[in-house]
């Protein structure tokens, strides 16, 4: 089992047929994604792909019965494109475009809310069921089916830590990106609430860094209501104090959104604590093992 | 992003926000010439994109325009060291000379996007004048906030809230939901991620001022501000961080070590820098390449590591996913021809086309040092810049 997407996932891509658009969908198929149809206004009608494309996100779905959407489409016009994935219901939208305003996130926020939409993202790496379903950037190669849910705030640290895992044999079940912004559409608490729930899942990798109050959220949730091992690891404890470390959510201002305060709460909390990157792979082995 | 004090209390009173008269001068002959118009007592105020400024120096009080002369020729073209600055402090080319103002209340007052509630939130405190951290951590209780619904926008009862919260009378109020009005407009239209007025203060004749003034901009929404964008003061940063910027690699902050390192993905870079100190090392920047589709930029990544005097090793740490291990590997030969690079080099390439990359790297003759896990590049790296044989 997994979380989010599976086999029964039938993935729209919003903004298919640009570069970036383009080549992970053709990536998500050739791993064994089912893309039902692609979305460019102005470009209805066509095939990209083999794969239909649809002048609004309305008509793909009502047309191909798609059920989640993986959003391609440049900053500036991102909102209005989640939006749209809102309006026509889907459960699952997942956005992969990075720098969208927070100001234009608030909008959506408002919008988002009492609906049945999941939002993933903005600017993450998406989500990948191993050996089901990628729709993400995550190259699909370095994943193993398997039973440890993987939580991440940031794309390539997700990446070597999967990598640790499947070089020790340890497999997957799923591994969500919810992005390196300040204002993410699902949380780490949301996320670890899915896993926590999926009977597919034994442990749960949580990667959080420096600014917000996120881990802090997580490691009250994970004391009150997880049952599964967690183990986590938190990034930028040497970061300096006011520079945005790459990713917009990624600052530390003041004492709050320091990594050692996350630490501690997380350890609190009864998460085991990676003291480095290089270790994730064996801590997490030493936990289920 | 971030801008001047004069600059911030200029975009104020474009949105009938009252601020002291005064000017903003960037030589000594014109900050006089503003202290003789204003008349009586000024504050100098060293223009510096740093806080706490009047600890380190960079507030001073001039009783007539001779002194405000003297004080301004001491200020400009100096270099104020504060406590949030490096050593080196940062320059200071204006100063704002403003009337001295008689205070008889001082407040806080600001907004930032609250992250956990996904709303604005304005906050006010009785405790004016000293940093919000502080006081949040002395008396959490001083601090009143209000968040506002993005789809209602800012209602008077908001105002009323927090003009209550922080005991103001009846009049002060009216004044006050008019400047928190105006203020919530400005953070909304501007794309602002912190507007902070602190203090605002009430004068012996009962008006508001807002006395000192900072504000800071989503980078992400600049594109669509190019009034504020053309604000932005590039000496206040840090040379190298400018020139980082030119070369089309944003992600570069200057740190204090000595290891060069370039990574691919914000968290994995910071990942990276806490496990070179880890092991004993101390990284000379944050580097995050990001998607690399074209060789060029790893070339540019080298030239800002040739430049900084403190590089006395670099560490390459790509994990491949949409940039390819054999472009970054292009990258590395070309900056070896273009430039003079004699700095130990370990590299550790992994995911797509890694093997690609090791393999034109082997061919280039390049020397260079090979790591295959993170661990073993942070410690080959923390050797090779202490000057350790390998």
């Amino acid at each position: 089992m997994s979380i989010l997407i599976d086999e029964r996932t039938r993935l729209l891509v919003q903004g298919m047929t640009g570069t970036e658009g383009t080549f992970h969908t053709q990536r998500a198929i050739e791993y064994g994604s089912k893309v039902v149809a692609g979305v460019t206004p102005g470009k209805g009608g066509m095939l990209a792909l083999d794969v239909p494309i649809f002048n609004t996100v309305e008509g793909a779905v009502k047309e191909t019965g798609a059920n989640t959407s993986m959003i391609f489409i440049p900053a500036a016009c991102a909102a209005d494109a989640i939006i749209e994935a809102i309006d026509a219901e889907l459960p699952l939208v997942i956005c992969i475009t990075e720098g969208i305003p927070v100001k234009d996130m608030l909008i959506v926020h408002e919008h988002l809310k009492d609906r049945p939409t999941r939002l993933i993202g903005p600017n993450c790496a998406g989500v990948i069921s191993p050996g089901k379903c990628r729709a993400g950037l995550m190259a699909g190669e370095i994943h193993l089916p398997g039973k440890v849910g993987v939580v991440s705030r940031s794309g390539t640290l997700t990446y070597e830590v999967v990598t640790q895992l499947s070089n020790l044999g340890i497999g997957q079940s799923t591994c969500v990106g919810i992005g390196g912004d300040l204002l993410p559409g699902s949380t780490f608490v949301d996320i670890l609430r899915l896993f926590q729930k999926d009977k597919g899942t034994e442990a749960v990798v949580l990667i959080g860094e420096i600014g917000g109050t996120m881990e802090q959220d997580a490691a009250k949730f994970i004391k009150e209501k997880m049952t599964k091992p967690v183990i986590a690891f938190v990034a930028g404890s040497t970061a300096p104090q006011g520079k945005r470390m790459g990713h917009a959510g990624a600052i530390v201002s003041g004492s709050s959104g320091r990594a050692q305060g996350k630490i501690a709460a997380l350890a609190g909390s009864g998460a085991v604590i990676a003291k480095n990157i290089a270790e994730i792979g064996l801590t997490v082995k030493n936990v289920i093992t | 992003m971030r801008i001047h004090e004069y600059q911030a209390k200029a975009l104020l009173s474009e949105f009938n926000i009252p601020i002291p008269k005064g000017g903003v001068a960037s030589t000594p002959l014109e900050a006089g010439k503003i202290a003789t118009e204003l008349g009586n007592k000024v504050v100098i105020k060293a223009q510096v994109y740093s806080g706490s400024r009047g600890k380190a120096g960079g507030v001073k009080i001039a009783n007539n325009p001779q002194q405000a002369e003297k004080l301004a020729m001491q200020l400009i073209g100096s270099r104020l060291v504060t406590h949030q600055t490096t050593s080196e402090g940062t320059p200071v080319h204006r100063v704002l000379v403003e009337e001295a103002i008689n205070i008889k209340r001082e407040f806080y007052l600001s907004i930032v996007v609250d992250s956990t509630s996904r709303m604005p939130v304005i906050m006010a405190s009785e405790a004016g004048g000293i940093d919000i951290e502080e006081i949040a951590s002395v008396s959490p209780t001083k601090i009143i906030k209000v968040h506002i619904d993005t789809a209602t926008g800012f209602q008077d009862y908001h105002g009323r809230k927090l003009g209550y919260g922080i005991n103001l009378d009846r009049e002060q109020i009216r004044q006050a939901i008019h400047i928190m009005a105006n203020l919530y407009r400005l953070f909304m239209e501007k794309d602002c991620s912190l507007v902070e007025i602190n203090p605002l203060v009430v004068t012996y004749n009962g008006e508001f001022l807002a006395l000192d003034a900072k504000i800071n901009f989503d980078d992400n929404a600049l594109y669509r501000h190019s009034d504020i964008n053309q604000l932005f003061d590039k000496e206040q940063e840090h040379p190298l961080e400018v020139e980082a910027k030119e070369l089309d690699i944003s992600n570069y902050i200057k740190m204090n070590g000595d290891i060069g390192c370039m990574v691919n993905g914000a968290g994995l870079a910071m990942a990276v820098m806490d496990l070179i100190n880890q092991v004993g090392g101390r990284p000379a920047n944050f580097l995050d390449i990001g998607t690399v589709n074209d060789y060029k930029r790893v070339v540019n990544a080298f030239k800002i590591f040739i430049d900084d005097p403190n590089v006395k090793a670099i560490m390459v740490n790509i994990f491949g996913g949409i940039s390819r291990g054999d472009i970054i590997a292009r990258g590395i030969v070309e900056a070896h021809k273009q430039m003079n690079i004699h700095l130990p080099l370990v590299i550790r390439l992994a995911g797509t086309n890694a093997n690609d990359g090791k393999h034109i790297l082997e061919k280039s003759k390049i020397d260079f040092i090979e790591a295959n896990d993170l661990y073993e590049a942070a410690r080959k790296a923390t050797a090779a810049a202490k000057g350790e044989t390998r």
